[in-house]
């Protein structure tokens, strides 16, 4: 087994290689939490926007629901999708356990309460300084919540990029639904886990590299994001 | 409702049509609690189909929740707010409402009354008359809340007019505006009046409304102490209350 600084090395050797096996991993990381994140925004968005804009009975406890929601443990979720999907589960004439697909699943229902409790708050702000401008121009529901989405595109960015971060750094639920399978299954937080138990270092730091790197892409993102909404007075 | 002007920024005070049919409005004991505090308190009111009545009175008095109990956004505790027969929600289509702070939306100037025209339906080739209307043609492509005080409110006012509304209610519309905005927005208020908008203005300005109103609604303690045309209550208003108001005197 390589030492610390020698794993390193040959951790960062691997990411600057372009090695076949990792960039496959890294892209089908990617491409699972990248579609979650769009398929959770496509969910959270709108119910967000609508709790936001809306007044009804049982409000609050929609609300408390909606925040609790945000910390769903992931190996709970990877659990309740896997009862759903496996051979015996309603869903298991699908075929979906152990795809790509059914980690997309997983990672979507992890992360759209997020999206969803986020985008509430964001918008429900924002809300509150157009309702009577709103009302003044007799807006329907639809107009309304769409209004207040695109006003609120920044900061919604931010809530995506939250739930996208979210997603690609977790492992419990993909590794459930996903089966952690090589060439098929295989992301970088399930292969991380697996090399280390392994005692492959440097392929479990190099995901590591690219998993740090990828956090550190994302908040700079949402920095810039901010600075240019400040810049244009959109925030 | 009136037929949308869509040649020119001239035609929008060229095409003055007959009064709204939403006139003459009638208010008949206004009760409006706010946060446990009475605001207005069987308040009666008649306003004619036509021209700029101003709503005066101390800080206090009432005279946003009036406007916002007028346009619906308030609704009263008791009383009648009746648009001549016109459903409230017929007649909170056919108005618009100019906020004392402007609500401008996160999107460029010319989006700005996109979204309202959109809203509506109306043409989109309108907005560009508006604008010129206004004098915000040159800032089309700049984002809203940029834009200064005078200018967003201008912007405000040019949204209120996209709607071509048979009422324009005005929140204050030239609080802490230097001179030279207030003239250019009272400008465009007295074209909308003479295009055949009925205008509901409240404002803290005595020379505004001497300048701009036909007549006077005075408010004091949530009820209309005085109602008569210009020419008559500044010259001699008939409470002691209107009559400190206007000279600049304290009123309790």
């Amino acid at each position: 087994m390589l030492d610390m600084g020698e794993a390193f090395g040959v951790a960062v050797a691997l990411v600057l290689s372009g090695d076949g096996d990792l960039m496959e991993i890294v892209a089908l990381s990617l491409r699972v939490s990248l579609t979650a994140t769009i398929a959770a925004c496509a969910i959270g968005l709108p119910v967000g926007a609508l709790v936001a804009t809306s007044r009804f009975r049982g409000r609050g406890a929609v609300l408390v629901v909606m925040n609790a929601l945000m910390g769903l443990p992931p190996v709970v979720v990877g659990l309740i999708v896997y009862l759903h999907l496996s051979r015996a589960g309603p869903l298991g004439f699908l075929g979906l356990l152990y795809t790509p697909a059914a980690m997309i699943i997983a990672q979507t229902i992890l992360i759209a309460p997020i999206t969803a409790a986020l985008s509430r708050q964001v918008i429900e702000d924002m809300h509150a300084e157009y309702a009577d401008h709103f009302r003044s121009l007799c807006l329907s529901t639809r107009q309304t919540v769409q209004a207040l989405l695109w006003d609120a595109r920044y900061a919604l960015l931010t809530v995506a990029l939250a739930g996208f971060g979210r997603a690609v750094a977790e492992v419990g639920a993909v590794m459930i639904v996903g089966g952690n399978i090589d060439h098929l299954t295989r992301v970088m937080t399930t292969a991380i886990a697996l090399e280390t138990s392994k005692g492959d270092l440097p392929l479990a730091l190099g995901l590591g590299i690219v998993l740090m790197i990828l956090a550190l892409g994302v908040n700079a993102l949402v920095h810039s994001l901010r600075l240019t909404a400040v810049r244009q007075a959109y925030a | 409702m009136r037929e949308a002007i869509i040649h020119g920024p001239e035609a929008l005070i060229e095409g003055a049509t007959p009064a709204s049919n939403l006139l003459p409005l009638r208010v008949e004991g206004l009760t409006l609690d706010l946060g446990g505090r009475r605001v207005l308190d069987g308040l009666n009111m008649e306003l004619g189909p036509t021209g700029c009545t101003v709503i005066l009175g101390p800080n206090g008095a009432g005279k946003s929740q009036l406007l916002r109990a007028l346009h619906g956004l308030l609704q009263p505790a008791a009383g009648v707010v009746d648009w001549n027969g016109v459903t409230p929600a017929q007649a909170m289509s056919r108005q618009a409402l100019v906020f004392q702070k402007p609500v401008l939306l996160r999107r460029s100037v010319a989006a700005n009354i996109d979204f309202v025209l959109r809203s509506r339906g109306l043409p989109r080739a309108r907005r560009d008359d508006l604008l010129d209307h206004v004098g915000l043609a040159h800032k089309a492509r700049q984002p809203a809340r940029l834009l200064s005080g005078g200018e967003a409110q201008r912007l405000a006012l040019a949204r209120a007019l996209a709607t071509d509304p048979d009422v324009l209610f005005l929140d204050e519309p030239t609080a802490s505006l230097d001179p030279a905005s207030v003239n250019r927005i009272e400008h465009i208020i007295r074209r909308a009046t003479l295009r055949g908008a009925r205008v509901i203005l409240v404002t803290h300005d005595i020379g505004q409304a001497r300048r701009m109103a036909d007549d006077i609604v005075f408010l004091h303690g949530g009820r209309v102490t005085e109602h008569a045309p210009a020419t008559r209550f500044f010259p001699h208003p008939e409470t002691l209350a209107a009559r400190a108001h206007v000279t600049g005197g304290l009123v309790l």
